[in-house]
């Protein structure tokens, strides 16, 4: 029995009276999430905007332990509190780190990478979207292709970001950690389920979570689950879900929306030519159909292997 | 038990009777070998402790600096290069007040690429908030180890602590030591029960929140505040580990054949054996000269040397480091120290550098210069290369 929206306790551990912008994916994501890590949970947050707008002394909306110490090391600050927690006899308290794209992506990956390969009893949350929003909207590794952001400008003769976006989660699961998972502001109940089976399990735990930036991505607050809604159903972001290596999609839509629908609603792709949309839509088919062959290749791996 | 050991020996040795909780650490020469000893502590299951593989210092340092703010009594070491990727979560451990110790083997910075002794890897980190000892023997780094767990946690200070050794000299020359027991050392350094950071689900707590300026300052005073504290617990420290096991190594600073001196030469790490030698030969000659050990740069010994000035006609600071465009980084602490304190000449005396030997003949060299300015009351030169091509001494 896994559990759904209704069954989350009223009390918060991500409280109100945090600072983020209206409509922020981040916080919604971290709130609900908290829901379901529950007290005996300990957190790390790297430099982004939720250290910001989670703490700033003397407030703060966190009612679990609450550390960060810079941008570039969750995954080994995280294990040095696990590890510690051990020593302390307080083996069963969950520690997750919340980091960004910025700091999975880019500055973060090579502690990531070691402790995934050391298969460190953490859950590591990539909250994703899409650009360095601390810092002011600059390009990441997770900024999709024609995207504006404030190093990838729309400028009189380069459009955007001109490269494509990094696939994180790939590249985790390449670590062979028990647990991987993407997930979406835009699908709850997807969402609280995979965070729920992560909390249960032992090991590097990863789940990559489409988080959207109104400010960022230029749109109204009140689309924010239509967008991420859309961004599935055109097939930019896949759900899927891996468990000791099975891959598995775990929303496949009916048929997949053209791209530039997904594009219309955000201010961050106004600027983008026929010919990007293009470019953009080719690498979606791409990805799709990797993805597709990818779970069917992995799916069924053999269990007398385990 | 008194073996004959190795200076990474002696450190990873004292981290495990010092019964740290974590230890999170990354290899590099000539630190490589503590590393390397507390694993096979580890893997021999005489050493019960967490032991992080990190992929990098800059992770051992975050993950050493969270074990300790989630309240473990955490433990790591580096050298050189290492200890400069580190850099910027040095100044998170102290920020927080977290009571880590990390032995530090002295070693070149590149460039020049070198791997041999030289001070430019510490010299950098004096701003970051760590209590900086240096230690001139391996029996000192061993007791350093276990005296800076007291120091560090003691409730006045709540500092982290490096413990400096030259490499090779000490991390790889073999030397009598004697290693303590457990039960001495379980006597003499309790566990480590934080009160002021840990992160508990039972009592939460935010430790490393973001802070707007209505706050920082405040709390730069009191680091400051415990970072001077903390030469009072030092000499407690000294002072009850000499009864307990009969070594005194006096404090923040040692004065050797002080008394009727003329002139001091101030030292630090183990050049400090080699100086002893060359004060007991001139003092054979006739010639009134003493040596200052300067045990401690963070907290700087500001009386102490002080003291030493006003006793003296001429003072000497010997260097394993240069600050490009002033002088020696011992130097410019001690005539700071010294600025309205004195008017005698004081000189600055580059050696060692890049882990070349610093010889008698270097030393006795630079007392006999100490000597000249004493006599003229004028400093000869400020900035004294010793042995160096192509420069005039
Ligand atoms: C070593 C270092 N470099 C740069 C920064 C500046 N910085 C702070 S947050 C941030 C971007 C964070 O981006 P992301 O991880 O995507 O999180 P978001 O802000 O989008 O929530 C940057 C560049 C820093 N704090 N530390
Ligand atoms: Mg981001």
């Amino acid at each position: 029995m896994s559990i759904g929206i209704k069954d989350l306790p009223e009390e918060n551990l991500f409280t109100a009276g945090h600072t983020a912008c209206a409509g922020c994916g981040a916080a919604i994501v971290v709130r609900n999430i908290m829901k379901v890590l529950g007290e005996n949970t300990v957190i790390y947050t790297p430099a982004n905007c939720l250290l910001v707008f989670g703490a700033t002394y003397p407030h703060i909306a966190w009612k679990v332990p609450y550390h960060h110490v810079a941008f570039e090391n969750t995954a080994a600050c995280a294990t040095g509190m696990k590890r510690a927690l051990n020593t302390l006899g307080k083996e069963d308290t969950t520690v997750v780190g919340f980091a960004g794209d910025g700091g999975t992506a880019d500055i973060g990956m090579q502690a990531l990478s070691a402790a995934a390969e050391r298969n460190e009893d953490i859950i590591y949350v990539m909250y994703d979207n899409e650009a360095y929003m601390n810092t002011g909207i600059q390009r990441s590794g997770s900024t999709p292709y024609g995207a504006w952001t404030t190093t990838t400008p729309a400028g009189k003769v380069i459009k955007g970001k001109e490269l494509f976006k990094k696939d994180v989660a790939q590249i985790i699961l390449a670590h062979n950690v028990p647990y991987v998972a993407t997930a979406s502001v835009g699908y709850p109940q997807d969402m609280l389920k995979k965070v729920e089976k992560a909390k249960n399990m032992k090991g590097f735990r990863f789940l990559q979570i489409y988080s959207s930036c109104p400010t960022g991505w230029r749109h109204p607050t009140d689309i924010t689950v239509e967008i991420a809604n859309k961004a599935v159903e055109s097939g930019m972001w896949t759900l899927f879900e891996a468990v000791d290596g099975r891959m598995e999609i775990t929303h496949r839509p009916k048929e997949r929306i053209p791209v530039q629908d997904y594009l219309k609603l955000q201010g961050r792709f106004r600027h983008m030519s026929e010919e990007q949309i293009r470019i953009l839509q080719n690498w979606v088919d791409k990805k799709w159909d990797r993805d597709s062959r990818l779970e069917k290749a992995l799916k069924m791996l053999d269990e007398s292997t385990d | 038990m008194k073996r004959v050991v190795t200076g990474n020996y002696a450190a990873a040795f004292a981290a495990m009777r010092a019964r740290v909780n974590v230890v999170a650490a990354f290899p590099i020469t000539p630190q490589t070998f503590i590393v390397e000893h507390i694993s096979e502590f580890v893997n021999d299951g005489i050493m019960d402790c967490e032991f992080i593989r990190v992929e990098s210092e800059h992770s051992a340092m975050s993950a050493t600096v969270s074990a300790s703010a989630t309240g473990a009594r955490a433990f790591t070491a580096t050298a050189s290069q290492g200890l400069a990727l580190m850099h910027e979560i040095l100044f998170t451990a102290s920020g927080m007040r977290l009571p880590i110790v990390m032995p530090v083997v002295n070693r070149t910075l590149a460039a020049p690429i070198g791997i041999w002794a030289e001070m430019n890897d510490v010299m950098p980190e004096r701003d970051a908030g760590w209590i900086l000892a240096f230690v001139e023997d391996n029996q000192e780094v061993h007791d350093m180890v276990l005296q800076a767990y007291r120091i560090a946690e003691d409730n006045r200070v709540l500092l982290p602590m490096m413990v400096n050794l030259d490499a090779f000299i000490l991390s790889h020359t073999v030397e009598p030591v004697d290693l303590m027991e457990p039960e001495d050392a379980d006597r003499f350094l309790p566990s480590y029960k934080p009160e002021h950071a840990y992160l508990d689900p039972e009592r939460p707590m935010g430790v490393g929140i973001f802070t707007p300026p209505e706050y920082i300052q405040e709390e730069r005073y009191q680091t400051h505040a415990a970072m001077e504290g903390s030469k009072q617990v030092i000499k407690e420290v000294n002072d009850e580990f000499a009864k307990m096991f009969g070594r005194d190594y006096g404090g923040l600073v040692e004065e050797y054949r002080m008394d009727d001196a003329e002139v001091a030469l101030l030292t630090l790490g183990t050049v400090t054996s080699t100086a002893r030698e060359v004060v007991d030969n001139l003092r054979a000659e006739g010639k009134k000269v003493g040596l200052v050990k300067v045990r401690f740069l963070r907290p700087y010994p500001t009386d102490e040397i002080r003291s030493v000035a006003s006793r003296v006609k001429a003072i000497g600071i010997y260097d394993r480091a240069i600050s490009y465009g002033v002088g020696g980084p011992a130097y410019i602490e001690a005539r700071s120290a010294l600025y309205g304190h004195t008017d005698i000449p004081i000189s600055n005396y580059l050696a060692g550098i890049g882990g070349r030997d610093v010889m008698l003949s270097d030393i006795e060299f630079m007392f006999n210069d100490l000597l000249k300015n004493a006599e003229s009351g004028k400093v000869r030169k400020e900035l004294v290369w010793i042995n160096t091509r192509g420069v005039e001494q």
